[in-house]
């Protein structure tokens, strides 16, 4: 079932790299965020307030790391949308290769994508942000890998029912980015309006911020099985969802 | 021997419209057979039901004995498609293309850089595939099409959008993909393509069939017509040709008529008759009566012709 998968895995990575400008975009915002939020919050809130301090040293790097998710998710939602007006979807679908293992190798290139990113930040951090951070950086690539693998399936389900690629980007956004207000990430879930809290509840990326701010703090995975059963759970729905409705032309 | 393609009474509608109407033929071992028509004549959407890219309303359809819905995977692994309007990753090189195909079936593929030498695209290996003119694009599409050492292949509009010499040089390729043994199953809306590829075509139009057979046969039945086209300055020609048999109409242009001073005027003859022994007995009457031509054609129907009749219109209104 998984012929092709590696091949194509890898051919995907050089296409990606041979695009200067998404391969910039997608690693480089993120970073450019991380950096550039933190030079302003670090300059502008005394060291002494600790709600500061708190974001610089949790809410920060969980925000990257949310950025990360959200990126894969986008470009793979323009690159599917991109794909199936091409015909490029058409034409691997008359092979014996299986639609799954396209999509597999899309969130595998985007999987390792993250994890690039995950690196570089860390890398950008140590060098641009003297505040000690003692993350466990293993657990917490982890579970940005689990969270970003959830989050793309909700990027499948909008890659199969967006009508053109030009709409691909925009309406990933539109959809994606209102998720991060009532994800906790900027405020706890539990200050929210009753709506808020509800909508908060059903959404992936509530669960992904909860366990990485988590780990990211050193709690147990065992204090967070609910978040990744809940990854896992929306993953099943959106994946289950979207083979039913995905269109190859 | 079993056919190699059976398709049989196969309705395929989208929404109100329908795109293919009680369609039955069946392709035979190592022919190449064309389906011919007019764009949205219902000749992609038969193909992509054969290859088992969508599933009739109604009908059965059998290629090498598989089911194309049921055995998809199995029909995929000896088939070889070449899809109207294919594209690729823009960044992709032509070696990864035919590398990554080459990986996508169980059963030993051909040598992809010798598909790539016999194609003419050695020196393109590197290039990326954005960067391919559409003829070296439909010549990688070919070898994709190649690489699993196809028994049946399908190509679906192979020439549509090139020049008349790469067209011509994708026609030598399809007729040695015949001549190793494969058979192939094609579509154009090119009459002359049909007419030089094709052992036999079944021509398609509003999602129905209307006749199939080889072209000369199909020209013979529908349209027996022929036309001599001759000039001579022989006074009593006109006389002689009205008696050669089955001769439909004669008509003669004097192209002299306006210089009365010059006796020798040429004038020019269209004969039209039926059958192919019209020129024959055109010749003999020439040749009986030592009438001097100093110009002599035919004018054979072809398919353009044969479907103009069975239609009504041009295949390009």
């Amino acid at each position: 079932m998984l012929r092709g998968l590696w091949k194509l895995t890898w051919i995907e990575i050089k296409i990606f790299l041979r695009e200067p400008l998404g391969a910039l975009g997608t690693i480089g915002i993120p970073v450019l965020v991380f950096l550039g939020a933190g030079r302003m919050l670090g300059r502008t809130a005394a060291p002494a307030s600790p709600a500061a301090s708190n974001f610089i040293g949790v809410g920060l790097p969980v925000l990257a790391s949310v950025l990360i998710a959200i990126g894969a998710v986008l470009s793979l939602v323009t690159i599917i949308s991109i794909y199936r007006e091409g015909g490029i979807l058409k034409r691997l679908r008359a092979t014996p290769l299986r639609p799954q293992t396209i999509l597999t190798a899309h969130v595998v290139v985007k999987l390792l994508l993250s994890a690039a990113t995950l690196v570089l930040l860390v890398l950008a951090g140590k060098r641009y942000y003297p505040v000690g951070i003692h993350a466990p950086l293993l657990g917490f690539t982890v579970a940005l890998l689990i969270s970003t693998w959830s989050i793309l399936s909700i990027g499948f389900l909008i890659a199969s029912i967006v009508p053109t690629a030009r709409f691909a980007q925009p309406i990933g956004a539109v959809i994606m980015y209102p998720m991060l207000a009532v994800s906790g990430l900027f405020a706890p879930v539990a200050s929210l309006p009753p709506v808020g809290q509800a909508v908060a509840k059903v959404l992936p990326l509530t669960y992904a911020v909860s366990l990485l701010e988590g780990i990211w703090k050193g709690d147990s995975w065992w204090a967070h099985t609910h978040d990744v059963v809940a990854l896992v759970v929306a993953f099943l729905l959106c994946t289950a969802l979207s083979a039913r409705v995905f269109r190859w032309e | 021997m079993r056919p190699v393609i059976e398709v049989s009474a196969i309705r395929k509608t989208y929404g109100s419209t329908v795109a293919v109407d009680d369609v039955s033929f069946e392709v035979s071992d190592g022919e190449i057979f064309g389906l011919i028509g007019p764009n949205g004549a219902g000749k992609t959407t038969t193909m992509e039901c054969i290859e088992g890219l969508r599933r009739p309303d109604r009908g059965s359809i059998s290629v090498l004995g598989l089911n194309p819905i049921h055995d998809v995977y199995q029909l995929q692994e000896r088939i070889g498609v070449q899809l109207q309007q294919a594209q690729l990753q823009k960044r992709i090189k032509v070696w990864e293309a035919v590398d990554l195909w080459a990986s996508l079936y169980k059963k030993k593929t051909i040598d992809g850089e010798r598909l790539l030498e016999q194609l003419g695209l050695v020196e393109k290996r590197n290039a990326w595939f954005m960067t391919l003119s559409g003829g070296q694009k439909q010549r990688l599409f070919i070898a994709l099409a190649l690489i699993n050492n196809p028994e049946l292949v399908f190509l679906d509009e192979l020439t549509t959008g090139l020049d008349p010499q790469a067209r011509r040089a994708i026609w030598d390729l399809v007729r040695g993909i015949r001549e190793r043994g494969k058979t192939v199953f094609l579509t154009t809306h090119l009459m002359e393509e049909a007419e030089r590829l094709c052992d036999r075509v079944a021509i398609i139009e509003h999602g129905r069939i209307i006749d199939i057979d080889s072209p000369a046969s199909l020209v013979n039945r529908h349209c027996p017509e022929r036309t001599v086209v001759l000039a001579t300055d022989d006074r009593n020609a006109a006389e002689r040709f009205r008696t050669i048999p089955r001769v439909e109409s004669l008509v003669s242009n004097n192209s002299s008529s306006n210089s009365s001073d010059n006796s020798h005027g040429n004038s020019q003859f269209t004969i039209r008759g039926l059958g192919d022994d019209l020129v024959t007995e055109v010749i003999h009457c020439l040749s009986e009566n030592r009438i001097r031509v100093t110009e002599f054609r035919t004018i054979l129907p072809n398919l353009e012709d044969v479907f103009l009749k069975l239609t009504g219109h041009s295949i390009r209104d």
